[in-house]
C-alpha cells in the first residue's frame, strides 16, 4: 500500500475551537476535554491541536516543530538549518509516555530567525523566506517534516485519538488565547503523524472536517504559485489557498471566504449593486479556488480565527459564546463540555464566515 | 459505363409493394437519384449518385425506401479496401486532389470513450441537482495576476473583457457560405436564447444577423473575407483563425457554386469565384507577428473584446499554446483532428493533426507548469459529441467546449459527408434556395436550444454525482477521471490514473 502523500486518502473528522477576545490565556485542558464527547468522529488514526500565544518568551521567533524519523535525519536537517537560520533555542518537545500513543518519531522544536545575509541575498521577505525553507525541508530532506512554523504559536499532532494526543503532548501545561483541535477519521491509511491535523503554514493553521470534491482543481491551480501539495490532503490545499488569498493577494478574510465558499450566482443576483460587483469579481477572478463538497474549517492565525462551512453546509458546525469567549465545534456537546453555560448557540449559514479577532494589543 | 461507375457505395432498396409513385423522393433528392419511368409507371434510381443522406427515407410517406451499403462489393482485401480503390479510380479519372467533408471517419482511438468519470460514495455526499443549486456558468478571458484596490479599500473590479457563458459550450465556426442563411439564423438565435455564443466562421456576418452581435464571435481568417470595421465591432469577441482541426496547415475552401448572392456580398468577393483562403496569414509568419495582429485587433475594438486565437491540434501544440498565451490572446481555441469541415482535402482531413484529448491535456499541463494558465482561457473542439465529453474535457482542463457537428446534427444533418457539393438535402450546407428553405430557423433554433438544455441537465447530474456543485470546481480536476485500456504513456499525457488505481 502506498504511504500517505503518494495517494489521496478521504477522511471524516471532528473539530473544536475556543478563543478569548480579550486575549486571556487558557490552558489546553478544556479543549482536550471537548474532544471526548466527539470520540466516535475520530478513529484513532490522527488527532491534533493548534495553540496561539503559547510562546510569549520567544514571541519574535518562528517556532519550528519538526518530526524526525531518525537521529541522522535530525543531524542533516540541523546542518541545513544552521546555514539558513539563527537558532535561538532548540529542544525536544516534552511528551508523556502513555500506552495509547506509540511509534512516536523524534519531536523537536527550534526558535529561529532567518540569517540576515542569507535573507538579504534571497531578496525575499522574511515570511516568504521561512515558508520556502519549510517547503524545502519537507520535500527535499528525507525523514524530516516541519509541522508548525509560526510565531508565538504551535501545532501538536500525532496518530491517536485527540484526547490522548493532548495528554501525550502535556497540553494542559501550555497557555494560549486561542486553541483549535481535530480528530481524524481517515478511511484507509495506516496513519502518519504528519498527516494529522492541524495543517499549518507560518501562523496559519487549519483544522478541517470534510472531503472536498474540488481537490484536484484547487491543487493544480495553487501549485502554479510555488506551493507543493505533498500530502494530498484537503487541509494542506486549503491552507495553501488561504495563504495565497490572504497573504499573497491581500484579500480580507471575508473576501477569501467568498472565494472558497462563493455565494451562488442566484444569491449574488439578489445583492445590492456594490456587493454584486465585488462578489462577481471574486468569482470571475478566482473560479479555480472555489471549494466544493462538504467541509467545515477553522483557520487560526495570530490574533484570531475564522470558521467557515461549505456553501451547502454539508458538514455540521455550531458556534456558542460566553462573555469574551467564543466556542466552535462540530457538535454542540463539545461546546457544552468547554462551557456548560455557553449562550447564543447557533449553526452559521453555509458559506458565511464566522470571524473572531482578539482585541488589538492583547496578543 | 467506365471504370468509375463500376460500384456505387450505396444501394437504393425500394419496396415496390409500398411505393405509390408519389415522386416525393424525386423532388427531395438534390442529387437526382430518383426518377419516374413513364413507360413502366415505376420509380427508378441511379444509385451511383446516392450519398446516403437519408432525406428520401425520412420523407417517403409509405416508408418504402431503404438505403443500404451496396451488397455488390469488390473482392475483399485487408490492405486494399474498396474505398481506397475507388479513390484511386477517381483520381485516375480527374487528376485532382480528393475533397471530402465533416470529420475524420477512420477508426482511430477516441480517448473520450476510454475515460471514465468518478462519483461520490460514503465519504462525501453526491449532490442532487433537482434539489440543490448546480452552477454551470463560466467566464472566458484573461484573469489578473494580482488584485488591486480602489482608494476606499474596495476591490477594483475592472477586468480584461470576459465572455459569460451559461454553460461551457459554444457553437464553433461555420461560415455563412459553407452553411446556409437559415442554419446561421438558427445558430444565432439559439446562442442568444441560451446565453452562449456562436461563431461566424470566416465568411463575414450577414447584415440581418448584426442584431445577435452580443452572442456572436466574429472570425478573422487568412482570407480576411468580409472583414471591415463594423464587422469587427459587431461581435462580442474576435477570433483569429490560424488553423482548423479538419485541415491543419491549409486555409479554407468554399467552392464557387456556393458563392452566390448574399454570400458573395457578405464575403466581399465576386459571385462564383472559389473562396480559397491562404494557408498562412500572410502577415503572420511567426509568433511575434501573431502578437501584432492580436494587438491590432484589440486596438481596433478598443480593448473591449476578448481576442481568441484558434489553432489546430498539431504535434507541438503545448509549445504553440504557450506562445499564444504570451502573445496577448485572451482565449485559445484548440481544434482536434476529428473536427468537422464543409470541405477539406481528404488526405489532410484523414492524416494530419492529433486527438483533442491529448492536445488539451498537454496544453493545460504545460500552461500550468509555466504558471500562465490563468492568463488565458482554453476552449476545445474537434468532436465533442455529448455532455459526458464536455465533462471530461473540463476535468482535463478546458474552460469550455466548441461544438459544430453536434449542432448541425441537431439541425437535421445526417452526416453524409458531402457538404462540399453544395447539395445538402437538409438545407444546411447549401446555398440553393429550394434546399435552404427546408430548414426552418424557428424549428432549427428550438432544436439547438433543446439539445443544449439537455446537455446542461446531464452535466449537472454528472457534477452532482461527483459531489461538485459548480462547473468551476471541475476545471482541471483530473482526479475525477480514470482511464481504461490505455498505455502508461497515454495515461501520463492525459495526467490521469488508470481505473482501479
Ligand atoms: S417517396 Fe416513397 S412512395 Fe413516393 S415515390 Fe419515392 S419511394 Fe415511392
Ligand atoms: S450538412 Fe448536409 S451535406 Fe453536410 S453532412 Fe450534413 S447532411 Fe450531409
Amino acid at each position: 500500500m502506498k504511504p500517505e502523500g503518494q495517494v489521496r486518502i478521504p477522511s471524516g473528522c471532528a473539530i473544536s475551537a475556543m478563543i478569548s477576545k480579550n486575549g486571556e490565556r487558557m490552558s489546553g485542558e478544556k479543549i482536550i476535554e471537548s474532544m471526548k464527547p466527539m470520540h466516535d468522529r475520530s478513529n484513532g488514526l490522527g488527532g491534533g491541536f493548534a495553540a496561539y500565544g503559547i510562546y510569549p518568551e520567544h514571541k519574535d521567533y518562528y517556532a519550528l516543530h519538526i518530526f524526525f524519523d531518525s537521529r541522522a535525519a535530525r543531524m542533516e536537517c540541523e546542518t541545513f538549518m544552521n546555514e539558513k537560520l539563527d537558532i535561538a533555542k532548540s529542544e525536544r518537545i516534552p511528551t508523556r509516555i502513555i500506552a495509547e500513543i506509540t511509534d512516536e518519531p523524534l519531536i523537536w522544536r527550534y526558535f529561529v530567525l532567518p540569517r540576515r545575509f542569507a535573507l538579504q541575498n534571497s531578496q525575499l521577505d522574511e515570511r516568504e523566506y521561512i515558508l520556502r525553507l519549510v517547503m524545502t525541508i519537507n520535500t527535499k530532506l528525507d525523514g524530516c517534516f516541519v509541522f508548525s512554523s509560526g510565531k508565538n504559536m504551535g501545532s501538536f499532532k500525532a496518530v491517536g485519538f485527540p484526547e490522548d494526543v493532548g495528554r501525550f503532548y502535556r497540553l494542559e501545561e501550555y497557555e494560549g488565547y486561542c486553541w483549535t483541535a481535530h480528530g481524524r477519521y481517515p478511511t484507509n491509511t495506516p496513519g502518519w503523524w504528519g498527516g494529522a491535523h492541524p495543517f499549518t503554514l507560518l501562523d496559519y493553521s487549519i483544522v478541517h472536517n470534510g472531503e472536498i470534491s474540488s481537490y484536484d482543481a484547487n491543487r493544480r491551480f495553487i501549485e502554479m504559485f510555488g506551493y507543493k501539495c505533498t500530502l494530498q490532503t484537503d487541509t494542506e490545499v486549503i491552507t495553501y489557498i488561504m495563504d495565497y488569498l490572504l497573504r499573497r493577494q491581500g484579500l480580507t478574510l471575508e473576501e477569501a471566504a467568498h472565494v472558497v465558499a462563493a455565494p451562488f450566482w442566484s444569491t449574488i443576483s439578489r445583492k445590492d449593486e456594490a456587493a454584486k460587483e465585488q462578489l462577481t469579481y471574486l468569482r470571475t477572478v478566482f473560479p479555480s479556488l472555489l471549494i466544493t463538497g462538504p467541509f467545515s474549517i477553522v483557520l487560526g492565525f495570530n490574533g484570531g480565527l475564522m470558521a467557515l462551512n461549505d456553501r451547502l453546509k454539508l458538514r455540521s458546525m455550531v458556534v456558542g459564546h460566553k462573555e469574551d469567549l467564543v466556542f466552535i465545534a462540530s457538535e454542540e456537546a463539545a461546546i457544552r463540555v468547554m462551557e456548560p453555560d455557553a449562550e447564543d448557540i447557533y449553526a452559521p449559514v453555509g458559506g458565511e464566515p464566522v470571524i473572531v479577532r482578539v482585541k488589538e494589543g492583547a496578543f | 459505363m467506365g471504370v468509375n461507375d463500376m460500384i456505387s457505395t450505396f444501394e437504393v432498396v425500394r419496396n415496390e409493394q409500398r411505393c405509390i409513385q408519389c415522386r416525393v423522393c424525386e423532388t427531395q433528392c438534390a442529387n437526382l437519384v430518383h426518377y419516374y419511368h413513364p413507360d413502366t409507371g415505376l420509380m427508378m434510381s441511379d444509385e451511383s449518385k446516392c450519398v446516403n443522406c437519408q432525406r428520401c427515407v425520412a420523407l417517403c410517406p409509405t416508408r418504402a425506401l431503404k438505403i443500404m451499403k451496396n451488397r455488390c462489393r469488390m473482392r475483399e482485401n485487408a490492405n486494399w479496401s474498396q474505398d481506397t480503390i475507388l479513390e484511386i479510380y477517381k483520381q485516375a479519372d480527374s487528376g485532382a486532389v480528393l475533397l471530402s467533408s465533416m470529420g475524420n471517419p477512420n477508426p482511430l482511438p477516441v480517448y473520450w470513450d476510454r475515460i471514465l468519470i468518478n462519483a461520490s460514495q460514503v465519504t462525501n455526499p453526491p449532490i442532487d441537482p433537482l434539489r440543490e443549486p448546480m452552477e454551470t456558468r463560466v467566464y472566458l478571458g484573461r484573469k489578473p495576476e494580482q488584485i488591486s484596490r480602489k482608494e476606499d479599500g474596495s476591490l477594483d473590479t475592472k477586468l480584461a473583457p470576459q465572455l459569460q457563458l451559461s454553460l461551457p459550450v459554444m457553437f464553433s465556426a461555420m461560415s455563412y457560405g459553407s452553411i446556409s442563411y437559415n442554419a446561421h439564423a438558427s445558430l444565432a438565435r439559439a446562442a442568444t436564447e441560451l446565453g452562449i455564443y456562436y461563431n461566424t466562421g470566416e465568411g463575414g456576418l450577414h447584415q440581418d444577423f448584426y442584431r445577435y452581435g452580443a452572442h456572436t464571435i466574429i472570425q478573422v481568417a487568412s482570407g480576411r473575407f468580409g472583414v471591415h470595421k463594423d464587422y469587427l465591432e459587431a461581435g462580442a469577441a474576435v477570433e483569429i483563425k490560424m488553423g482548423q482541426g479538419a485541415k491543419p496547415g491549409i486555409g479554407g475552401h468554399l467552392p464557387g457554386t456556393k458563392i452566390v448572392g448574399d454570400v458573395s456580398r457578405t464575403r466581399m468577393i465576386p459571385e462564383g469565384t472559389d473562396a480559397i483562403s491562404p494557408a498562412p496569414h500572410h502577415d503572420i509568419y511567426s509568433i511575434e507577428d501573431l502578437r501584432q495582429l492580436v494587438y491590432s485587433l484589440k486596438e481596433a475594438t478598443e480593448y473591449k473584446k476578448p481576442i481568441i486565437v484558434k489553432v489546430a491540434a498539431v504535434h507541438n501544440i503545448a509549445a504553440i499554446a504557450s506562445g499564444i498565451a504570451r502573445s496577448g490572446a485572451d482565449i485559445i481555441a484548440i481544434d482536434g483532428f476529428r473536427g468537422g469541415t464543409g470541405a477539406a482535402p481528404t488526405r489532410i482531413r484523414d492524416n494530419v493533426g492529433i486527438p483533442i484529448e491529448l492536445a488539451l491535456a498537454a496544453v493545460d499541463t504545460r500552461l500550468r507548469e509555466e504558471g500562465i494558465r490563468n492568463r488565458v482561457s482554453l476552449v476545445v473542439g474537434g468532436s465533442i459529441r455529448s455532455a459526458s465529453d464536455v465533462v471530461k474535457a473540463i476535468a482535463l482542463g478546458a474552460d469550455a467546449c466548441y461544438v459544430a457537428t453536434a449542432a448541425v446534427l441537431a439541425l437535421g444533418c445526417h452526416l453524409c459527408r458531402t457538404c462540399q457539393t453544395g447539395k445538402c438535402n437538409w438545407g444546411i450546407a447549401t446555398q440553393r434556395p429550394d434546399l435552404v428553405k427546408r430548414l426552418n430557423p424557428d424549428v432549427g433554433s428550438e432544436r439547438l436550444v433543446n439539445l443544449m438544455n439537455a446537455w446542461k441537465h446531464e452535466i449537472k447530474e454528472l457534477l452532482g454525482g461527483m459531489g461538485i456543485n459548480s462547473i468551476e470546481a471541475l476545471r482541471g480536476n483530473r482526479l475525477m477521471l480514470r482511464g481504461v485500456g490505455m498505455t502508461e504513456k497515454e495515461l501520463e499525457i492525459l495526467g490521469i490514473a488508470h481505473a482501479g488505481e
